[in-house]
């Protein structure tokens, strides 16, 4: 029997949704809530983490997340022109860096730079420490994605407005910086605070460059508290944490793409 | 001295050679109108005027300059030459008044009070005084080609290249972009301009210039290539464009059968 393409997929729809409610139901069936809500609810162990929680561990997750951010766009967007270059030894090495770093895993590239910097450059240090390491571990890699993104929104905008440019007398790089650039970064504003959002849950692989109390961030915090307190309530409240910062950055995100479909 | 002088121009993409010898030249004052059949090179040859085609071989010179000479300075040239297009292009991000004197303040160098104070000239020139703050997508089609006139005004060009200023508006918004256009040639600007209407190119222009395959048929007054056009190619272009109604399924090869 030979079904419509419309169909199979329906029918795989709806078996889907069907698997996924009877997961639920087993869960809930089986789970015992007492001593569930006694291990994951526990007021008092979520109690002791405050106020270091959001003064310390939230903190720095966000700085974590906004250093590495900046040092990606700014990479990403030397990276994205360099693809767009007339030269073609400059697209060369764009294209070879993105395809590397985008191809390999994060805590991969965040170890790389904490422990292969150092010992490749014994007598140096990077600036900033923890933070430095950070910025640049989770910062190269954001980089290959934003280049990508970056460099589709530069050439979004239509070659007439560089050429409108020129004819006014600006040269190529005023033309970019004045015209070009600022009608791509509208264009690609929804992705890059999409790559926030991902930035901020890798910054949980931060621990692995060992961090001190001062330095911690939000999972390392709950994963500490947990051991110390044998009871995984911190990993409901970090848990929480995190959605504090992505939930409402992905608002944004919906808000902004419902804006830019509206002015097609 | 000519404003534009261009000798044996040819200009190829890839193996598609789009104008194959172009000489012309164009006066202090005069309003050339460039006519043709779509595809003929006449787009090509206005954008070799100002670089954005690099001519393959032969010589322009805008008010004496060599624009082909790699020593010259073609932002320099580009600054003197407005260019109006078919699409506008019109920066979507900045306000008509922003759009007006950006290039005013970052080529020019002018202060922020004289490029306000040219812009708001140049757009009361193109009827837009009240639409200074708004955006570009806010205004209609005549507009936005109004502002973009406006814009290529306040750099004081000496010479206004019209890539097919009227092709993209709805037919009711042509009359209005024309008659800027009007104004400015019976204020003495050059212009080299692109167009399909007719009727402007016969009350406006000092001279007409048929294009066909990448070479000028024929050019003259108005009155002898509308009137009396020496060449086939002409008459049957000015057959095509002032009667389409009229044109035979025989001349395009179509046969109804039925
Ligand atoms: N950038 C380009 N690359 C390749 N071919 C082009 C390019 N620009 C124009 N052409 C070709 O050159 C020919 C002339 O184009 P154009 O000057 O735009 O003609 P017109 O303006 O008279 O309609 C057309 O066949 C067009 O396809
Ligand atoms: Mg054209």
């Amino acid at each position: 029997m030979k079904l419509s393409r419309r169909r199979r997929q329906r029918i795989v729809r709806v078996a889907g949704y069907l698997v996924f409610v009877l997961v639920i139901l087993v869960v809930v069936a089986a789970a015992d809530w007492g001593r569930l809500s006694d291990a994951f609810f526990r007021g008092d162990v979520a109690r002791s983490m405050f106020p270091e929680a959001i003064t310390v561990a939230l903190r720095n997750t966000i700085i974590y997340t906004l250093l590495a951010f900046v040092f990606g766009l700014t990479l990403g967007l030397v990276l994205a022109l360099m693809r767009l270059s007339s030269i073609l030894p400059y697209r060369w090495a764009a294209t070879a860096y993105i395809e590397l770093f985008r191809g390999l895993p994060a805590l991969l590239v965040l170890f790389m730079v904490g422990y292969g910097i150092p010992l490749a450059f014994p007598d140096r240090e990077i600036p900033g420490g923890v933070y430095g390491s950070v910025t640049i571990g989770l910062g190269l890699t954001a980089a290959a994605y934003m280049a990508e993104t970056i460099r589709a929104g530069i050439q979004a905008v239509p070659k007439g407005q560089l050429e409108a440019a020129r004819t006014l007398g600006m040269s190529h790089t005023r033309a970019m910086v004045s015209i070009v650039l600022p009608q791509a970064f509208r264009i690609v504003i929804p992705p890059l605070t999409n790559e926030i959002i991902l930035l901020t849950k890798d910054t949980s692989l931060v621990y692995v460059l060992g961090v001190t109390p001062a330095t911690i961030e939000l999972t390392k915090f709950a994963g500490d508290t947990l051991n110390t307190r044998v009871n995984p309530t911190p990993l409901v409240v970090a848990g929480l944490l995190y959605l504090v910062i992505t939930l409402p950055l992905s608002q944004v995100v919906r808000a902004l793409e419902r804006r830019a479909g509206r002015e097609r | 001295m000519s404003t534009i002088e261009i000798t044996g121009l040819h200009k190829s993409f890839g193996k598609l050679e789009v104008l194959r010898g172009i000489d012309l030249r164009v006066e202090p004052g005069e309003v050339v109108c460039v006519i043709g059949p779509s595809g003929s090179g006449k787009s090509t040859l206005l954008r070799c005027v100002n670089l954005l085609e690099e001519p393959t071989s032969g010589s322009i010179r805008v008010a004496g300059v060599e624009v082909t000479d790699p020593d010259t300075d073609i932002d320099a040239v580009r600054r003197g030459i407005g260019m109006v297009f078919q699409q506008f292009n019109l920066f979507g991000h900045l306000t008509v008044r922003e759009n007006v004197t950006i290039a005013q303040r970052r080529v020019l160098k002018r202060g922020r009070a004289e490029a306000d104070r040219v812009a708001a000239e140049n757009l009361s020139r193109v009827g837009l005084t009240d639409k200074a703050a708004s955006y570009p997508a806010q205004l209609s089609g005549g507009q936005q080609q109004r502002v973009a006139i406006a814009r290529a005004l306040a750099m004081d060009p000496k010479l206004m290249l019209f890539d097919e200023p009227t092709s993209a508006l709805d037919p009711e918004l042509v009359g209005e972009v024309l008659a800027v256009m009007r104004g400015l040639a019976a204020e003495g600007m050059t212009m080299l301009v692109v167009t399909h209407e007719m009727a402007f190119a016969r009350e406006v222009a000092s001279r007409v210039v048929f294009m066909d395959a990448g070479a000028i048929v024929e050019q003259g007054p108005p009155a002898e290539v509308f009137g009396k056009p020496r060449e086939a190619r002409t008459r049957e272009f000015l057959h095509r464009v002032l009667e389409p109604t009229h044109v035979s399924e025989t001349e395009i090869g179509a046969h109804l059968t039925d």
